[in-house]
């Protein structure tokens, strides 16, 4: 059999390529092809980007670890945050919690120990009157919520690096973690911990610790948001395993600095 | 495709990446940010949940925080770009009061030509002059809101912590201003839109 093309097939072919010469030979259209491949490239290159990171969500969760990185780099224990007033003091302060007031854990302060755990080697546990004993001081900060609201509010307690002097924490581990009378959770970085204005709160506006506050003892930390200061502190554990907290599980970013 | 096509592009290349990528930032950010605002409504009222972006507080924050990243090393890229090769006297240059209101009464009347679009007039200079102020406002009383004790003297600057939410929430209202705007006028003349695409 005689590889021949029939006539009209052949003009056809020829009609073709005169056409795609035509096509190729007009820069505009030719710059359209070529932008149509780059298109194709593009959303080629995105589905195999979520194809790989699962969804959105996982982009979104990656980039809030990175934020926490971001942040922890920024962080320098140099810098203090603002100092207000006595004047300025929202009063009554403002109660935060993830249910109403009514609801806030009640402690005997009497019966109550600090539980220290992990990390570190001295962990006898701690009577309210025992951490009265070590040096106070106070500050007037402000307390910086997620949600969009700050107050100015006055704390006073023991500055958190001389508790854990105190309790010779291992600083060389990463995470300071708390846990609440309450249920809350929360954790925080080890140079938060020993930031100058991080405070063990024993005292708010000058008065023990009201309940609404967080009785026994919160922790006070005007570099971050108003989540990562929990309340109602019973026990404090350093480790290097990561332990998130109650908000970060649902969703929050877990440095929460401010 | 030689260079010399290239060159004759009315948007070159990296701007037009730019010009994307801060689009899409912008729009995240904003659609985002009203989900942020409806958190606590500091100016009284809501935004309806319909067009926010975001389920909750949390997933709108981190859209919100995600996004900024694009937004911010794509502004700082345009900024450094202009400013090494002088472009900024070049397409905004010869700005005048006059020649605003010249042009605005043009515009207004139909009567502003369009024949060549790689050249801005006043009002389009005005506008996008504009736009990059309210970026740069928004980015910087944005850091305030995000790390207020890392940025001290930015914190000072805007009036202090509360008054940041305002001049970010102010910023915001003029960057959409400009979006609206903006989008309807590249409607009504399309090859802007082309150019903005392919370059041409």
């Amino acid at each position: 059999m005689k590889d021949e093309i029939p006539e009209e097939i052949k003009n056809d072919k020829e009609a073709i390529l005169k056409e795609a010469d035509k096509l190729l030979k007009d820069a505009g259209k030719r710059r359209l092809f070529g932008n149509i491949l780059t298109l194709g490239g593009l959303s080629l290159a995105t589905g195999v980007l979520i194809k790989n990171y699962g969804s959105i969500e996982n982009i979104l969760s990656a980039v809030s670890k990175f934020n926490d990185d971001a942040q922890l780099a920024l962080f320098s224990q140099n810098d203090l945050a603002p100092t207000y007033s006595e004047s300025e003091v929202l009063r009554p302060f403002r109660f935060n919690a993830f249910y109403p007031p009514s609801k806030a854990p009640v402690i005997d302060g009497g019966d109550f120990k600090l539980a220290l755990s992990g990390k570190i080697a001295n962990k006898t546990p701690w009577k309210l009157e025992r951490l009265a004993a070590l040096p106070q001081t106070e500050q007037i900060t402000r307390h910086i919520c997620v949600e969009g609201w700050s107050a100015i509010g006055r704390w006073g307690g023991v500055k958190f690096s001389t508790f854990l002097d105190a309790i010779e924490a291992d600083k060389t581990c990463k995470y300071i973690g708390f846990k609440c009378a309450d249920g809350y959770y929360e954790s925080i970085d080890m140079k938060t911990a020993l930031h100058p204005q991080t405070l063990l709160v024993l005292t708010h506006d000058g008065e023990v610790l009201p309940i609404k506050y967080g009785f026994p003892l919160k922790i006070r930390m005007p570099t971050k948001l108003g989540y990562k200061n929990a309340k109602h502190i019973v026990e404090i554990f350093a480790t290097n395993i990561f332990p998130s907290g109650f908000w970060e599980e649902r969703g929050y970013n877990w440095f929460g600095g401010s | 495709m030689g260079s010399n096509e290239e060159l004759n592009d009315i948007h070159p290349l990296w701007l037009r990446i730019i010009h994307w990528a801060n689009a899409f930032a912008i729009i995240v950010l904003i659609l985002s940010g009203w989900r942020i605002y409806n958190a606590t409504k500091f100016l009284g009222f809501k935004i309806p949940k319909e067009i926010v972006l975001g389920s909750d507080l949390a997933h709108a924050l981190r859209y919100h925080f995600a996004a900024m990243w694009i937004l911010l090393i794509a502004s700082i890229l345009y900024l450094l770009i202009n400013l090494v090769f002088g472009r900024f006297p070049k397409q905004f240059g010869g700005i005048s009061i006059k020649g605003i209101w010249q042009d605005f009464r043009a515009a207004l009347s139909g009567k502003l030509p369009h024949d060549d679009i790689s050249k801005y007039n006043m009002v389009q200079k005005l506008a996008y002059i504009s736009a990059i102020f309210a970026i740069i406002i928004v980015i910087m009383s944005g850091l305030v809101l995000w790390k207020s004790v890392q940025f001290p003297i930015l914190r000072t600057i805007l009036g202090g912590y509360e008054a940041a939410r305002y001049i970010h929430f102010g910023a915001m209202t003029f960057i959409c201003a400009f979006i609206i705007i903006h989008v309807v006028m590249a409607l009504s003349v399309p090859k802007t839109i082309k150019a903005m695409i392919w370059g041409r």
